[in-house]
Parts: structure tokens; sequence; C-alpha cells
């Protein structure tokens, strides 16, 4: 059977192996086990093979009955653990595998949690979820079937070579040589299959895309009646892929006739010069009868090993491009300062707790070993910060900004000003160059990143929701939370009423994001969670860009209540919901260009004024 | 099920029949070249005859030569079959969700859709390509040697014909059972890949929310579910290979204890002991060779089921027998519409709409979100049908008019706008491919896009990418506007498109497509300013409708109208 090899050699097998002991090594007994149990089976197959000789000379033709049942019976015995131990074997290779496959695959889901944002930015999410993918499903093929089959058909190799060489010698260097030419034929033409692989890849790539896009935006193709046109390139890419495709297949399809053919080649030869050498007495009949049943032997172990070989150096490709994943550099976090239940008694002071009061505290441990309890308030703070994704290109310049715990902070500018980018450094999805940002007083370098991000709620641009119910996505936000605190969560966002539409509910099942619901339903749900969360630091990032302005307006007191009490950040691109905020930074190419409230910059006669009268576009 | 599929084959049928000769030729050398390796030992060592020898050797080599010459061949021809059939199931495949309306489409995600069209073709045409060559020979095999057999020693082909049923029933067993257990896996697979596709996407609400412990228990759950019911499956289809063995082998020693004892007794000669058990062991293994493709296919099941669904799925719109063929004026009626996206679901969408717009008129549609105003202009180039009523244009209901020619004069802009990646000439001239140079810069100075596209370096040619990334969200909805403009539509309709535009531009393309006097506009919009020249603006509510009136009669009755007036009073918008 002729797999498909399309991934190229690894670049450091080296490494690569290293990593995967790590993998190999907690099923070390389990691979000696096997390989054990695969020796034994192939060296049974073999003497089997042998040992008909045995019976037809030693008992048959010597008559001899008694010896003869003896001899079946304990080669059936001999068989029966050759076939057992190829079911044992077979039973534990896959199952080791499995489990080799799984620890892999929970590894590689708890490395991506721990990657920073930039990563995800940098690397397309098709990138990285063929990890999980393409790559372990090589790793896993590789598993199921090489590390066995490679071992047989290496015995089977060393085992029939011996026994041939031990029949006669001088045969076996006709078969020694076309054996080496076989190993190289069959290098060569896979090396060379690769490339034409490599171009039927690339038009796989190209017609897939094309589907891809075609079937995204099919929408405008039926509004633009573009199905003929479309049919028509369809069909060219689609002869295209089978033109590359032919070509590989009939390429690579060359290479089993050739190595059979060279065998019968071989074959001829040695029965040629084998029946000379028998008739000029050099060779017995009988052995050449047998060696010839050898020769026979030799081709397919060869084609199996090379082509085992080869699907092995694919996994180990995937099996790179896996590890370089697992060895990538985790999300930095050598904060010590965590959040802590307090109680505050009569006199104002704090004392930690495990029971629920409401209260929250930094617990922040001094080098002396004694520890401070500052309370959580939400007062946030920029002193002069920088900051790039390039440490040569800095997106935002000297920033200077407080937020005094429940007050509200909007952002507005242009799309790339840096309005989403400055949120982002506060619960540091990003970490800054320059400058300092505080905390509640605390830099929030020294604060636990779970627990920084514990005490900021954040309703992102993009809403996205996961598979389960609405009432499991609005819980996401606090998971003990009950039906109850659900539902006033979603009537606080006005998400209620719609919700109570659907089907079943709360306990509507949303799949694929959430493509059932529209843009806007799915901002109220996105609130929903960031209210059931009550944390005392709120972002809002847009978070009704796509609820109209009625519904915003009926929402309107529940996002009151929601920023009661909270620092809030808000970036709008309608105006009309920043008014009311403390202070209204206008941003241009992340810088702040103008500060102050409503009122001063409407005064002001700048851009805020210029945005506000519509007199510039805001995208 | 497997039927349907060969149908799309047929057009390959020659290089199938081509193929299916090679491996028959093929084998039948497999057979021949022992019998010459037989004489050279029979005849030519016993007789001392080196001639012969080196005659049967030079035929040996012939031999070998047409084997390559075939297998060469076949290689070819199988190809080109395998991937044919791909090819056509491709095509067909596609040609059937391009008529697939939407209410087709929502049966199937987006994400599912492109699966059933790119790696579930790939893997039967794997199987075709893998499995063709065992299918053919092994059969094949299975009777020359079944004959074989039986003519060397039918009394001896006992043994035989009671073990080849056990491993018969055995491989049987395995295959009918393994099928359902890789459905399961494959299941667990799509899940697995869901749960990391949303992980990558919601990786900042994820990392806002510190529920990363979360979603590694999740994924571990899923992950073990997959590794039990995969290893479950490659448990049982493993077990082939020592099945065979056991068989096998059980053979051998029956041949030879029976064998021996004929040949004791002088019924058999020790030649035919040896030729008999090789033919055997040729019958065994054409029986594994069997199963083997057998399990293949069994894998590739699920697939098959999935691009069945596509193919059996009915298109829900298509014309009508004989459809009209023109459209004179863009006159739109809607008479007791009523509209749901799901015949099961309780509450339509759209309810009682009765409307009536003259054509060239302007016409304006506010609502909240989810009041349907999409799905309302959506039933007007039949993207969904009405479950209850009519839609009618120029006095003739939709349904009435070949598709084709109903889209070409309704222009839609969509609220999610999508470009292609290619030029910006390419995508405009989706509006008109044989629009001229100059009906392209007009239509672009309607919509004000012009301007930034003379900008570009490349201007027409500047290359978008997939979805016109690399433009700002006010630019795409400008050009989008323009690639309908370029339609000369009867009835244009504009859903949410101007929103990213500034209130100066947007002021500008309203006035220059009120100088399409006969064109019916339909524009939904969210701020009141846009709309508020239009002759006639539709308040929706929950999907019905709750006023109709011009800017000053509604500002004066309507509650709903004066709601959203004052709230956008208050902001930027005026």
């Amino acid at each position: 059977m002729a797999r498909q090899i399309t991934s190229a050699k690894p670049k450091n097998l080296k490494k690569t192996l290293a990593s995967f002991k790590k993998y190999i090594g907690l099923h070390k007994i389990s691979f000696v086990l096997i390989a054990l149990l695969v020796i034994m089976s192939t060296s049974i197959s073999l003497w089997g093979t042998y040992s008909i000789k045995t019976v037809v000379n030693e008992y048959v033709l010597k008559n001899d009955f008694h010896g003869l049942i003896q001899f079946i019976i304990f080669m059936a015995i001999i068989y029966f653990i050759g076939a057992t131990s190829t079911a044992i074997y077979k039973q534990l290779m896959v199952h080791t595998a499995q489990s080799i496959v799984q620890e892999m695959r929970n590894d590689l889901f708890s490395k991506m949690q721990k990657l920073p944002i930039t990563y995800f930015d940098q690397h397309p999410h098709g990138e990285i979820m063929s990890r999980f993918t393409n790559d372990l499903d090589t790793v896993q093929d590789a598993l199921n079937n090489c590390f066995d089959t490679l071992i047989q058909s290496f015995i089977m190799i060393t085992g029939t070579l011996f026994l041939i060489f031990v029949l006669s010698w001088q045969l076996s260097l006709i078969v020694f040589a076309s054996m080496i030419v076989m190993y190289f034929l069959i290098q060569y033409l896979t090396k060379k299959s690769k490339i034409y692989f490599k171009k039927q890849q690339a038009s796989m790539g190209i017609l897939n895309g094309f589907i891809e896009e075609m079937i995204d935006g099919s929408k405008v193709v039926k509004v633009f009646n573009h199905e003929v046109e479309n049919s028509k390139e369809f069909d060219q890419k689609n002869q295209d892929l089978f033109h590359e495709a032919v070509e590989a297949l009939t390429f690579s399809g060359r290479t089993i006739p050739t190595v059979v053919s060279i065998s019968y080649f071989n074959y001829a030869l040695v029965a040629t010069v084998g029946g000379l050498f028998a008739i000029n007495g050099v060779m017995d009949i009988g052995s050449l009868s047998s060696y010839l049943v050898f020769v026979r032997q030799t081709a397919m172990p060869i084609n199996q090993f090379t082509q085992q070989l080869n699907f092995i150096l694919a996994a180990m490709a995937g099996a790179e491009r896996i590890f370089d994943l697992m060895n990538e550099i985790e999300e930095i976090d050598e904060g010590q300062v965590t959040l802590c239940r307090v109680n505050i008694n009569e006199n104002g002071l704090m004392e930690e707790t495990n029971v629920n009061t409401g209260h929250w505290a930094w617990r922040h441990p001094r080098k002396d070993g004694t520890v401070e309890l500052v309370e959580l308030k939400g007062d946030v703070r920029f002193h002069h910060v920088d900051f790039g994704y390039q440490e040569n290109h800095m997106i935002l310049k000297n920033i200077e900004l407080f937020a005094k715990p429940g007050q509200k902070i909007a952002f507005v500018g242009s799309t790339g000003a840096g309005k989403t980018t400055i949120i982002n450094l506060i619960n540091r999805f990003y970490d800054i160059n320059k400058g300092s940002i505080t905390y509640d007083g605390i830099d929030v370098k020294l604060i636990k990143k779970d627990d920084l991000r514990h005490s900021i709620s954040i309703v992102l641009q993009d809403t996205h929701l996961f598979s389960g119910t609405i009432r499991d996505n609005i819980r996401y936000g606090k998971l003990d939370a009950s039906d109850k605190e659900v539902e006033e969560a979603a009537k606080l966002a006005n998400a209620d009423g719609f919700i109570r539409r659907l089907p079943q509910g709360y306990d509507t099942y949303l799949s694929g994001d959430g493509a059932n619901l529209s843009q806007g339903q799915r901002q109220l749900l996105a609130i929903a969670r960031a209210a059931i969360a009550n944390p005392p630091v709120l972002i809002l990032d847009e978070a009704t860009s796509s609820i109209d302005t009625r519904t915003e307006k009926l929402i309107e007191k529940g996002m009151d209540r929601l920023m009661e009490n909270r620092t809030v950040f808000v970036i709008a691109h309608r105006l009309s919901t920043v008014k009311d905020a403390n202070a209204i930074m206008v941003m241009d190419h992340g810088k702040i260009i103008e500060r102050g409230n409503h009122d001063d910059l409407l005064n002001n006669k700048g851009r805020y004024y210029e945005l506000y009268t519509g007199k510039t576009e805001l995208d | 099920m497997m039927r349907r599929f060969f149908s799309y084959a047929k057009r390959y049928k020659k290089q199938f029949i081509i193929a299916f000769l090679c491996v028959i030729g093929e084998t039948v050398f497999e057979l021949i070249i022992p019998v010459l390796m037989a004489n050279i030992i029979d005849y030519g060592v016993m007789q001392n005859n080196s001639i012969y020898i080196i005659k049967q050797g030079i035929m040996m080599a012939i031999c070998a030569v047409l084997a390559l010459i075939l297998g060469v061949l076949y290689s070819r021809y199988a190809a080109e079959a395998g991937q044919g059939f791909g090819k056509e199931l491709r095509k067909e495949e596609y040609e059937r969700v391009q008529k697939f309306s939407f209410s087709n489409s929502d049966h199937f995600s987006t994400s599912s859709l492109i699966t059933r069209l790119t790696s579930d073709v790939t893997i039967l045409q794997n199987t075709i390509c893998n499995g063709f060559r065992p299918l053919v020979r092994a059969p094949f095999m299975f009777l020359m040697a079944l004959f074989l057999t039986i003519k060397l020693n039918a009394k001896l082909a006992l043994v035989f014909i009671i073990v080849a049923p056990v491993l018969g029933i055995g491989l049987y067993y395995i295959v009918k059972n393994v099928g359902p257990m890789f459905r399961k896996m494959q299941a667990n697979i799509d899940e697995v890949n869901t749960v990391v596709q949303e992980n990558l996407i919601a990786i900042r609400t994820i990392k806002a929310y510190v529920r990363g412990d979360y979603e590694n228990s999740k994924f571990a759950r899923i992950n073990q579910q997959l590794r039990n019911h995969s290893e479950k499956a490659f448990r049982l289809s493993v077990m082939n290979m020592p099945l065979f063995q056991y068989m096998m082998y059980t053979t051998i020693v029956c041949l030879l204890f029976f064998g021996s004892q004929m040949i004791f007794a002088g019924e058999m000669k020790i030649g035919e002991l040896t030729g008999f058990l090789s033919y055997v062991l040729q019958i065994l293994n054409a029986l594994m060779m069997i199963s083997n493709v057998f399990l293949m296919i069994a894998r590739s099941i699920a697939s098959m089921e999935r691009i069945l669904e596509v193919m059996d799925e009915v298109p829900s719109i298509k014309d009508c027998p004989q459809p009209l063929m023109n459209i004179n004026s863009g006159t739109i009626d809607f008479k007791h519409v009523y509209f749901k996206y799901n015949q099961e679901a309780k509450e339509n969408v759209l309810s009682d709409i009765n409307l009536h717009i003259d054509s060239g008129s302007t016409i304006g549609i506010l609502g909240g979100t989810g009041s349907a105003k999409t799905s309302l202009v959506q039933l007007i180039d039949r993207l969904y049908d009405v479950s209850q009523g009519e839609v009618c244009i120029d006095l003739h209901n939709v349904k009435d008019y070949s598709l084709k020619v109903l889209r070409d004069n309704v222009a839609m802009v969509l609220q999610k706008n999508t470009l292609f990646s290619g030029t910006i000439k390419e995508n405009l001239l989706w509006g008109n491919k044989d629009a001229s140079e100059q009906e392209i810069k007009w239509a672009c100075k309607q919509a004000c896009a012009d301007e930034f596209i003379e900008r570009f370096p490349d201007g027409y040619n500047t290359y978008l990418e997939q979805g016109g990334t690399n433009l700002s969200g006010g630019q795409k909805q400008r050009l989008c506007i323009a690639r309908a403009l370029l339609k000369h539509p009867k009835i244009l309709i504009l859903d949410d498109s101007t929103s990213a535009v500034d209130t100066a531009t947007e002021t500008y393309i309203k006035n220059a497509l009120n100088a399409l006097q006969d064109t019916t506009k339909i524009i939904i919009a969210q701020r009141v300013s846009s709309l508020q020249h239009a002759s006639q603006i539709i308040i929706l509510d929950n999907g019905r409708i709750h006023a109709v009136g011009s800017h000053d009669d509604l500002l004066k009755n309507d509650s709903i109208y004066q709601d959203i007036y004052y709230s956008q009073l208050k902001g930027v918008d005026l």
C-alpha cells in the first residue's frame, strides 16, 4: 500500500529523539516487551519456513512416523506461541501508542494555554491547529504501525540473508548485489516522488483555499449570480490538482513494480546460475529449491523496511514541529502578590479569612518575611509607559494615566491609534517596555497573573462563545454561579428577553462560536458574562458596537449598575456612550493627544470636536 | 451506498479497465515465474541441460520486463482512475453545494461543509488508490490458487475448506464491528478539534477569565474519550494479523500432518506437498489482503456518509418550470408574509408583513437588534423563501422568475462585506463582468471609492487579501457599494452598509443613489440620519411592522422612532 509521504525530513533528528524520550521513557517496559515479542514472533515465522525442509528431509524421507508426530506437535506449540506473541504485541502496541498520543495531545493543549498572546498573534490558527491534527496523526500512524513492522522486516531481512548465506555463499553474492541496487533505487524513487507530492500538495492547497473562500462568501456569490464563473474556476483548479496528483502517483507507483521486477531478475539469475551450479555439482537440488524459496522472500521486507523508514522520518518531522511548540517560551509570571479574601473589622483593619465577606485584598509578601495586605479597590495608573509589539517599533509612547476606584475612563480614536493595546497592558496580555503600571499601588509585574486577571473583567471587541448551553457561556465568568445568578446577570445585560425566546431558553445549545446568534445578541451575552464575574475593574472594548442605539438605551440602566463602584475602561466607536466618562482620552498614533471630560473637549474644538460633529471618519 | 459512488467513476471506466487488466497480467506473471523456476530444476538440472536452463532463465527475465511494463502502466492508469474519481466527486459535490439555498447550508456549519469538500473526498480517493490493486489481485489469486489446490489434491484441500471459512468469519467479524467504532472515534476527533479551534479563537477570553485549568480539564475529558474509542477500534482492527497467523499456522501444521500421512501411504509426492502448501498460503494471503481493504473502507465509511449527506440535501430554492425572464420595474409587494428559518421553530421571525414599495422610491428600514431587518430584505432576492404569503416584484411572485434574472436585477450590499482575494478591479467585475473602465470609474465615484483607490500605488490593480483585510471597514463598504452599482439593478438593497463611513461621505453617496431614478432603494441603517430623507421609513419591531411613514409622520406619531431619534440626537450621530 502506497501511503503518501509529504512531510520533509526532520531538521534535527537527535533533538527530536531526545524530546521523544520523555514519552517513550514512561513506557520503556512496554517497548522492550514489544521488541522481544516481535523478535520472537518473526523468528518463529522464519523458523517455520525453514522447518518444512526438516519435516521432509528428516522424517518423511526417512519414514519416521513417530518422530514426525513429535516434531509436528512441537511445531504446533511453537507456532501457537508465535501467533500469540503477535496478538500480545499488537495489543500492547496499540495501548502504548494510544497512551503516548493521548499524553502528547494533553501536553500540547495545556502548553497552548500557557503561551503568551504574542505567540497567537504571530502564528496563524491553521498552523497551530495542524500540530493537533496532521502532525499528531503522523506520529500516531508511525507508533501504531512502524515500530513493530520495522523490527519485523529488519529481522526478516537479516534472518533470510543469514540463512541463504549458509545455504550457498556464492549465490548470495548475486542476492546481496541486487538488494543493494533495490535499496538505492527505492531511496531514489522516494526522494524524487517527494518533489511531485510537494507540487500536488501545492495545488491541493490552492483548490482548498478557493473552496474555503467561496463557501465563506457564499452569500455574495449568490447575490451576484457568480456561480457559473466560480464553477469554471473550480474546474480549472480541480483539473490542475488532478494533473499534479496523477503525475505524483504515477511516479511513486513505479516503486513497487520496479522492486518486484528486480526481484524477478534476481530470481531468474539465481535460478539460472544455481541450475548451472547444480549441473556442475557445486550445489545439491534440495538446497537449491529451499534457497529459491528464501530468495523470493527477500524483496517484500526490503520494500517494507524502506517504506517504514520513510514513514518514521515523516513522523519525526511531525514530532519535531510538535516539540518546537512545546519548547516555546511560556508566559512569564514571577508575580508573588496574590488575591485573598479579607474581613474588615471595626477599626478598619483587615485580616485574612476563608469566608466570603465580599472584601478582597492583595497579599503582598515582603522580603523580611512579613505580609502586607492591601485592599483591592481598582486604582490603576500608568507611569510613562512605552510599548511596542516589536522591540524597535513603539506603538504607545509615554502614556500617563490615572484611574481612581469607581471612575470611568474612555478611549476614543481611529483604528490603530492604540486604544485596545492600552487595555491589553492592564491585564498583562502584553508586557510594557518602559515605565510602570500600578494596581492599587502595586506594580502589576509583582502580581500573580491569574490573580490580576481575576480582578478584571473584560468584554472584548469580538465576542467568542463556546460550544455549550447559554447558561454555560454566561457562567464562564464565575464557574460556581447559581442558576439564579446567571439569570440575574442576563437580565442586567438585557439578554434575558431574547434568551427566553430561544427554543430551549437558557439551556439552548450553542455550537460553532454561537453562529446562530446575531452579533448584537452575542455581545449581550458577553456583557452578562462579565457581569457575573463581579470584579473591581471592568474593561469594555467596543462592547456595544453591534447593539442598536435603542437596545443600547434599554441596557443603559443595566450597564450603569454594572459600572457602579467599579473602575471602568471603555473603548467606544459611538461617542454617545462615552459622554459621561470622568475622563476621555483621544488617541492618535499611540499618543494621548487630548484629554478631559466631554464638555472640556468640545470647547477645545480639537480632534474630539471633529469626531463628534462627524467631520472625520472614525474607522 | 457504494453503488452511488461508482457512478462518479464512470467517466474513467477505460482507465479502470486497463488498470484492472494490468493487475491481472501482473498476477499471471507472478504465477508463471515459479513454474519456469520449477522447470529449471525438474528438467534443466535433472537432465543436465544447461542450454535449457539458460533459455528458461531468459524467459524469466522477459517475464520480469513484462511485469515491469504492466506495473508502470498500472500506476499510470490507476492514478488517473482514482484521481479522476476524486475529481468528478469533488466537482459534483461543489456544484451541489453551490445550488444550496441558505436554509440548506444552515444544516451544515461552514467548516463542516469545507471538510466534506476537501479532506473527506481525499480520504475516499486514497482508499480507491490504495485499495484497487489488492481488491482485484486478491480474489483472482484466491480463485486461481483454489482451482490449483483442488486440482492437485482434492482430499487435502478439505483442510483448507475448514480453515478458510473460520478465517473468513473472523475477518468479517472484525470488519463489521470496527466500522461503528471508527465512526465513534471520528466523532471524538471532531470534538477534540472543535475545542482546540475554539480555544485558539477565544484565547484572549480564556486568559482574561483565567480559565486555562478549566479548559485543560475539559480537554482532558474529551481526549480521554477519544483515546478510549480509538484504542478500542485499533485493538480490534489489529487483531486481523494474529488471527491470520493462527489460521496460517494451523493450516501448515495440518497439511504437514495429513500430507505426510498421504506420502507414507503413497498417495502423494513430496513435490506436490510443497506446491500445495504454497498455494494454500496464497489463498490465506488473499483473504488477508481483502480484509485489509475492507478495514480501509470501514475507516472511510464516515467520509462517505458525510459526503452523501451533502449530495442528498435537496436544494430548497429552485427555478420554477417556466420562469419569467424579464423584470421591468422595481415595484415590490409583500403580502401577508410570514417567515421562520427553521420549520420546527415555534415563533416566526417575521409575521404578517404587508408592504407596497413603488418603483424608484427610497425606503428606509429601522429596528432594534434582532428585529429581523436583514431577514426581511433577504426574502426579496430569495436568499430564503417565505414560509407563508408572497413577495412580488413587478407584480409577479419572486418564485416565478428565474433565479438568475431575479438576482441580476436585485443588488444587495450585505452587512458582512465579503471581498475576495484578487485585485480591486476583479472584485468590482463581480457586479458586471463586461463593465468598461469608464463604468467602473463611474461606479466607484458614486460610492466615493475612487478617491482612496486612486491613492493606492497600483490603483484598481491593487491586490486584496482574502476578505479584503488590507482595507479599512469604511473602504470595504464603499467598494461593496460600487460593486453592487455596477449591476445597474432595478432594486438596490443596502444592509447597514455605510456604518463605518463618515457622515460627509455618506451624504455624498446618498445623493448619488437618489439620482438613480429607475432603481428602488432599500436602506437598512442604525442611524436615523441615514434614513431621514427616505420617502418611507419602515419601523420593525420583533418581526412585525410597527409603523410606516415619512420622517415627519413618524417623529410625530411613533414612539419607537421618537425613542431612536432622541437617543441619537444626544449623541454624535446627528
